[in-house]
């Protein structure tokens, strides 16, 4: 007697099976964790794409640290000073290395192949960082947040929405660096790295048609 | 009769579809993950973090007294850069327009801001000598046009004086004026400016807005930050105090204030953003531009990055 197991309810609306067989369509088994990779991917320039998550993991924790002892711990604390400082550092090579794997990208026209929602994903990641970064700047509570917000407003007021982006409001951009814009560039960054294992790395310019 | 054979179509070659080599993903992150964290420990310990104390209302006080005067009088006046800036904070000014729409205008008044009440409000709030109250008393009866004439015309008298200071101003009628601008220099000495403006009758103030109004009113806030080289014309957008490497990504940002037309353009900061949006949307819809997308294969660092493999495939 056969024991097969029906992968979809009797009726087929069973929810459950949907997303599984969806999640196993988008991403096949073996795909998402490959122990093989194409010959063509040996080059430095691929370092970047998993440091740059790597680096995202570390500004995270960081910053998780910082919230722990408040807005203004680390004004008065040598510890909360430095953990500013990896916060500080952290971003910057998040950056480095971002702006490292999108110009490689770019060089590879990454976009070949079914891939140009993997290349959006990635701008919008990179605009959303910048967000990100520049709200961390509005919420030091120091003279670098003084002059950054003041400046900054008349670039917002001018396109109309510095009413609802007030960054002379410092409560408002604290929450918008901690909560809003990191969930933001978390989702939009899982979205990206999904679709990168989804289509594989793309071959090299030229060997793709046969 | 003639048959049209079709070509066969060429088929695209997936990742998959190429020779394949062990690879171990999870290590490669997990050792990434190590030399960032290393890289940021070693950073952070070497270099820590600039932390350049926040400019207090005292400290204002205490260093620009006569610029803290000449502000509380250009918000008496209606002169100050808060008090004719238009939306989001009053209807005094037009705002800027990008390419003839008024999107400032169409944002709205949504956070107002009547500047005489940045000096009216916390010398109306806190305990204040019996001169500074009968000055209070005296503006408020006396007309809008003398109010204006008063502290019009003794702004005037402050930007002749010698050094701005009030005490070398020349004799003249300015109304209560004089004794409001330095009842609001004393408050700020005292320290209790910055709560005033900021609580509002709110325990828990959190708002900012009308105190960095203020002090953004006057010359002392970009003073100091032109003398950190912080300036809008000094490539300021993507810098921070001290020798830290602040937003370096916000370089193309920051590069149109430096330049013709924006950076003399009245609606500067409307046009910067709005071919920042354009040069955006380029780069996000790239893949889909021709010409654009070209441009990896008419220059080809990409036979850099597949040295190994164009060697081994010298036909493509």
């Amino acid at each position: 007697m056969s024991t097969e197991v029906r992968a979809a309810g009797p009726d087929g609306t069973n929810w459950t099976t949907w997303l599984r067989t969806r999640i196993a369509r988008t991403v096949p088994p073996g795909q998402a964790l490959p122990d093989r990779q194409p010959t063509y991917v040996a080059s430095w320039i691929y370092v970047f794409g998993v440091t740059t998550v790597a680096a995202l993991l570390v500004v995270l924790a960081s910053g998780a640290w910082l919230a722990l002892g408040g807005a203004a711990w680390w004004h008065v604390s040598n510890l909360g000073r430095f953990v500013n400082s990896l916060h500080l550092w952290s971003v910057e090579l998040f950056f480095v290395f971002m702006v490292l794997h999108l110009w490689g990208q770019f060089w590879m026209a990454s976009w070949r192949g079914h891939r140009t929602l993997t290349w959006v994903t990635g701008v919008i990641a990179f605009v959303a960082s910048i967000g990100t970064a520049f709200t961390g700047y509005l919420s030091q509570s120091n003279f670098d947040s003084q002059w950054i917000s003041t400046q900054a407003k008349d670039g917002l007021n001018a396109v109309g929405i510095g009413a609802w982006f007030n960054v002379l409001n410092p409560g408002q951009m604290l929450l918008w660096h901690v909560v809003l814009l990191p969930f933001a560039v978390g989702v939009i960054a899982v979205v990206h790295v999904v679709l990168v294992r989804r289509h594989g790395v793309v071959p090299p310019i030229g060997a793709e048609e046969e | 009769m003639t048959t049209t054979i079709p070509r066969q179509r060429r088929r695209v070659r997936e990742a998959a579809d190429f020779p394949t080599r062990p690879y171990d993903l999870v290590k490669e992150f997990v050792a990434a993950l190590v030399v960032v964290t290393l890289l940021t420990v070693g950073l952070a310990a070497a270099f820590s973090s600039p932390d350049e104390s926040a400019i207090t209302m005292r400290r204002w006080a205490q260093v620009a007294p006569a610029d803290v005067v000449a502000t509380a009088t250009a918000e008496l006046a209606g002169t100050s850069a808060s008090a004719t800036y238009g939306p989001p904070y009053n209807h005094n000014g037009s705002g800027q327009n990008l390419l003839g729409i008024p999107l400032q205008q169409w944002g709205g008044v949504r956070l107002p801001v009547r500047s005489p009440n940045l000096v009216l409000q916390p010398l109306s709030d806190l305990v204040a000598t019996p001169a500074v109250t009968a000055a209070l008393a005296a503006w408020h009866r006396a007309s809008p046009a003398a109010r204006t004439a008063w502290a019009t015309a003794y702004g005037d008298a402050l930007a002749k004086a010698p050094g701005g200071d009030p005490r070398k101003v020349a004799t003249g009628n300015y109304g209560p004026v004089p004794l409001m601008a330095v009842g609001l220099l004393a408050l700020a000495r005292s320290g209790a400016l910055e709560g005033s403006l900021t609580s509002s009758g709110n325990f828990y103030g959190g708002d900012q807005t009308r105190s960095l109004l203020l002090l953004s009113d006057g010359a002392y806030l970009e003073d100091q930050a032109r003398a950190r080289q912080l300036g809008g014309d000094q490539w300021g957008m993507m810098n921070e105090t001290g020798n830290y490497p602040g937003q370096p990504w916000m370089w193309l940002y920051t590069f149109w204030y430096q330049v013709k037309p924006f950076s003399t353009s009245g609606n500067a900061d409307a046009l910067v953003w709005g071919l920042m949006l354009v040069l955006t949307l380029l780069l996000m819809f790239l893949p889909l531009i021709p010409g654009l997308r070209d441009i990896p294969r008419w220059i080809p660092v990409h036979r850099l990055v597949w040295r190994e493999y164009y060697r081994t495939h010298p036909r493509t």
